[in-house]
């Protein structure tokens, strides 16, 4: 099969990051309205010359983002309504990037938003997916701890990982997240500590979890000319994959739909995983960040006890991931989990990462994951991203 | 002259030379009533179904709907009860003469025969011989039958067994001379009937229905307090519900009696 | 022995599992009501489906329910210490797997904590404490009585207090045999007008934990007189009050003895269920031997109605059109409401029907067995089933047969 036309010409820039709070008063509509004036703000281009939008958000109901134009005086000729979870950055992007590169559009605001409040999280289960509804949340298994407990079970019985591997994930974040004022994590984080939390459904402890916060994330996709012009420090998409739903007769998810597409991936990228400076995996738990790595080629699956156990994660390890922290360190805010990988790949990339730049970063990972409507995630996705 | 009568009969009243006895049972839900084959029609229970309570459903006033078969609790039967009546004049409750509602009594004290046996019959001999101390039953009087069986509850009182009721009453003969020779206005029990439990067996069937529906006479049943009343001298104020060609009713009894007989 | 109650802890209000359901997926409410294995399956290609999909993922024709073979395989298994749902909170450690149906699709169950990855699990589609219907699993051949989760979805005598309303009725003394049997810590047994004779007294008597009761459920007094007495101990109901009375629109005693079939079996069950409801209710989460479940015995003629016992149809028409919103009510409170449907029965009331019937002490062992398994409607005896079942599939064939005196 013929691999996709490359993202010749189109680029991003400007990442933005709408600091996270664990509890918001305000709504996601606020979210979105705050990141929207950082990206103009940081880019110099006015809002209203944002003639693309994208947006990513399970709590904006009753609006979508087509309300929002209105809302913040955009008259967009492009718009996007992802509430697609931790893949919605991964298909907005390939989304933005082919609109912009056919010249549907010239700048495409990317904006991830969603507020939390203390009740938000468990009454946004309860409506999360037809399946759910049905055949999870009355088997007190609402919210995706039960469901990917089941899961991180079957996974490392397959692969032989134990929780001491995947403490490595979760303590090297934390140590990135140390350098990341913006990270919810404040607090460094053991082994031991990880290994001694409370269960909240084993083989899922404290730990493994992630906290629900609210915040948004955003980025612009536009031409590299429009770049250039405008004086902004970019980066440049070399490959991306999307797959749903892509093994639909596993009986338990051992791999993500990555494994299918995987090659392509590195075939349009150009290069192999070890040419990679720094990835950034959705780490809704660690054990699925571990997942990633087998099926992105890091690693086989049998491999991956030795794999994590051979590389340092941390922004001055020989493989830096997750590297603001991730959503294990600096919070979940909701559907913007999934464009904090590449907020953050795109700082990493422009060097403007402060305290945890990665030195002479050139090349970035980062794969989405999202939406587990009944037992598996559903949405998986990954692109290469590469400085200018 | 009237005006004189009345009179004296409410300063009696009110000095307590004349007094009042209830013959009446508390007309409640679980007050046995008569029990027949279930394949026959059945009179209805007595039901009292509150409407409102001083609450939501009636905020300043208390009521109740109230439901019964004709014949339940303390009640009256008329002569168009049974068949030998049904041809009477004025046998229903709507048209019985006002005047009948008013009338002496005699009271024949049957306590310790019944009391010994509760297939107790009362006997025209029994009844001659109560005229021989009490003298002769008059014309238009109800004669009432004492068993104390309105001291008896529950089971007790209703008197089921596997083979029928067994509650005491008058035999065929009694009543056929009640009727026949002395001119009785009616006939009152403290028992569910006029008759004796087993009293569809007796020659006629049902011999208190039976004589006294026939000859246009009247039955009272379910009395109480006949223990207050002497054996003679006692007025019966018996006054029926007005129903509508109504075979009988539940019905308030009062007697009269004078002060120093009680 | 009970234990006893800590009068100084506050009772716990009853909260229920998550309700929400697809409309496709009550279905499976049907079926499981009944206690019968069923799943979505393509009425094309014959695969079963989970979750209840609303056409075939791999051949896009129409599901619909069928039974299904109740084997799978654990894959993976967890107890979910913190369970976002308050209902499952309070209960945690709740126990969750992933099994491989044998026919097909995966599924996530309730599981029995002795299960273990890779065993063989026996499946049961049951009804939870939200009425909804749910996938439970457990060892093949195992006890899932002892697992808590099941307890909490099934309405067990064990330890219960248990009032059967209707002495007189024929079922009575089986069910009280059969209840005690079934380790129920007392049973009330209510007996109409108490003046009457009561044959099985002594039988009665006889059965442990068995007290006589006076209860009347045409009367206000008497039913609510029986709830201010014992209303608060009631853990499950049983309302075999009737009044079998043939005959025809016509027959001569037509009209009174449909009025009292309406007095005792549709206002009974309506004054049963002002007086012992709301106290019922409020004691569905009062520990493990709360307030569980409810039961009228019916006749399957309230559902099919034949001529020669119109009033009698008619009554219990209404009672289990009642039943409909007692269920709702006692649905706040996760109390179970069972109906049972009986063919005739063994009694002189039906003489002149042809067998079979149904005997006291096999609607007993069907009463008995439905609370043991949590069911919303059961049925008993050939005669019942056959006739639920035609009249699912041809409601007029069974009119005109009622009509012309067969049944």
């Amino acid at each position: 099969m013929a691999l996709p036309r490359g993202y010749d010409g189109v680029v991003l820039a400007v990442p933005v990051t709408v600091p996270y709070v664990r509890h918001s008063t305000r709504s996601a509509q606020w979210w979105v309205g705050r990141a929207l004036a950082a990206l103009a703000q940081a880019s110099g281009i006015s809002h209203h010359e944002f003639d693309g939008l994208s947006v990513a958000s399970f709590s904006l109901a009753p609006d979508t983002s087509i309300g929002l134009t209105q809302h913040f005086g955009l008259s967009p000729r492009f718009i996007d309504f992802l509430p697609l979870g931790g893949v919605a950055g991964v298909v907005g992007l390939r989304r933005a990037a082919r609109a912009v590169q056919a010249g549907d559009c010239d700048v495409v605001a990317c904006v991830a938003a969603d507020t939390n409040a203390p009740q938000s999280f468990r009454q946004s289960l309860e409506q999360f997916s037809r399946f759910s509804q049905d055949a999870v949340y009355p088997y007190g298994a609402g919210g995706p701890n039960v469901s990917f407990a089941l899961i991180a079970q079957a996974f490392m019985a397959a692969t032989g990982l134990e929780r001491s591997d995947i403490a490595r994930l979760a303590v090297a974040q934390r140590e990135n997240a140390l350098r990341n004022p913006d990270a919810l994590m404040k607090k460094p984080l053991s082994v031991d500590e990880y290994m001694n939390a409370r269960a909240i459904a084993p083989p899922i402890h404290l730990f493994d979890c992630v906290m629900p916060c609210a915040g948004a994330e955003a980025f612009l996709v536009m031409r590299e000319a429009a770049a250039l012009a405008q004086g902004l420090p970019f980066v440049r998409l070399t490959a991306a994959i999307e797959r749903h739903n892509g093994f639909p007769t596993d009986p338990v998810m051992l791999r993500g739909g990555w494994a299918r597409d995987v090659t392509d991936l590195w075939a349009m990228a150009g290069v192999g995983p070890d040419a990679v400076d720094l990835v950034q995996t959705y780490d809704d738990y660690p054990f699925v960040s571990a997942m990633q790595f087998a099926d992105l080629g890091f690693c086989a699956p049998a491999a991956l006890p030795e794999f994590l156990r051979g590389h340092d994660f941390t922004v001055m390890g020989d493989l830096p991931h997750n590297t603001s922290g991730g959503q294990l360190s600096v919070g979940q805010a909701g559907c913007a989990g999934g464009h904090l990988g590449l907020v953050e790949a795109l700082r990493q990339l422009t060097a403007t990462a402060g305290a945890r730049q990665v030195k002479g970063a050139r090349r970035a990972l980062v794969s989405g994951f999202g939406m587990i409507t009944y037992d598996r995630g559903l949405g998986s996705g990954a692109v290469v991203l590469e400085a200018a | 002259m009237a005006m004189d009568v009345l009179a004296t009969l409410i300063s009696a009243l009110a000095c307590g030379q004349v007094r009042v006895v209830d013959l009446t049972q508390t007309l409640t839900e679980d007050f046995p009533t008569i029990v027949l084959p279930p394949e026959f029609g059945q009179s209805a229970p007595v039901r009292i179904e509150q409407i409102a309570h001083y609450d939501a459903a009636g905020p300043a006033w208390y009521w109740n709907n109230l439901s019964f078969g004709e014949h339940t609790g303390t009640h009256f039967d008329a002569p168009a009860h049974w068949f030998t009546g049904r041809d009477v004049a004025r046998g229903t409750v709507d048209t019985l003469p006002a005047e009948d509602m008013i009338a002496p009594a005699c009271v024949v004290d049957c306590t310790a025969g019944c009391a010994a046996d509760p297939d107790f019959l009362l006997t025209r001999q029994q009844l001659e011989a109560w005229e021989a101390s009490h003298g002769r039953i008059p014309q238009g009087a109800w004669v009432l039958m004492r068993s104390d069986w309105s001291q008896r509850k529950g089971a007790a009182y209703a008197g089921l067994r596997g083979d029928g009721a067994h509650t005491p009453g008058p035999d065929a003969e009694a009543m056929r001379w009640l009727v026949q020779e002395r001119g009785i206005l009616g006939f009152g029990t403290e028992t569910i009937g006029t008759d004796a439990g087993q009293g569809g067996d007796f020659t006629p069937s049902y011999p208190a229905h039976h004589y006294l529906h026939g000859a246009g006479r009247y039955g009272l049943q379910c009395l109480t307090n006949l223990h207050l009343l002497p054996p003679t001298g006692a007025v019966l104020l018996a006054a029926p519900l007005k129903v509508h060609a109504g075979s009988g009713s539940p019905l308030r009894v009062l007697a009269l009696v004078t002060g120093d007989e009680a | 022995m009970r234990d006893k109650k800590n009068p100084t802890l506050r009772t716990r209000h009853p909260l229920l599992p998550p309700a929400a359901r697809s409309t496709a997926a009550h279905l499976l409410t049907a079926a499981a009501a009944q206690g019968r294995f069923a799943l979505p399956c393509c009425t094309q290609c014959g695969r079963f489906a989970w979750p209840m999909p609303e056409a075939c993922p791999e051949c896009l024709a129409e599901v619909a329910l069928k039974d299904a073979p109740n084997e799978a395989r654990l894959i993976s298994a967890t107890k979910a210490e913190v369970p976002a749902d308050s209902y499952f909170r309070e209960r945690a450690p709740w126990w969750v797997g992933l099994v491989q149906m044998g026919c097909g699709p995966q599924a996530l169950v309730h599981l029995h904590p002795a299960a273990q990855v890779g065993d063989a699990l026996d499946m049961t589609l049951m009804l939870d404490r939200a009425g909804q219907a749910v996938l439970h699993a457990g060892p093949i051949g195992g006890d899932m009585t002892t697992d808590p989760q099941w307890q909490h979805m099934t309405a067990d005598p064990r330890g219960r207090r248990i009032l059967i309303t209707d002495a007189r009725h024929i079922a009575a003394l089986p069910l009280a045999i059969a209840l005690a049997g079934a380790g129920a810590a007392a049973i009330f047994a209510g007996v109409p007008e108490m003046w009457k004779p009561l044959p099985q007294r002594e039988a009665l008597l006889a059965v442990p934990g068995l007290v006589l009761v006076p209860l009347d459920v045409t009367s206000d007094r008497s039913v609510a007189d029986l709830a201010h007495d014992i209303g608060g101990k009631v853990e499950i109901l049983i309302n075999t009050a009737d009044l079998p009375r043939p005959g025809g629109l016509t027959a001569p005693t037509a009209q009174a003895d449909a009025r009292a079939a309406m007095e005792t079996v549709a206002f009974g069950l309506m004054r049963l269920a002002r007086s012992f409801g709301p106290p019922m209710t409020a004691r569905g989460a009062d520990g493990p031997l709360g307030a569980v479940a409810w039961v009228n015995v019916l006749s399957v003629f309230s559902r099919a109605h034949p001529p020669a016992l119109a009033g009698y149809g008619a009554a219990h028409a209404a009672g289990l059109a009642l039943c409909h919103a007692l269920r709702a009510d006692l649905a706040t409170g996760g109390l179970r409401l069972m109906t049972v449907l009986t063919g005739p029965t063994e009694d002189d009331w039906f003489q002149t029907f042809d067998p079979p019937k149904v005997s006291g002490k096999a609607l007993a062992a069907a009463i008995v067995a439905g609370l043991q398994r949590g069911l919303e409607e059961v049925s008993v005896g050939d005669l019942a089933k056959d006739l639920l079942q035609r009249l699912d599939e041809n409601p007029k064939a069974v009119e005109r047969a009622l009509a012309s005196g067969r049944i």
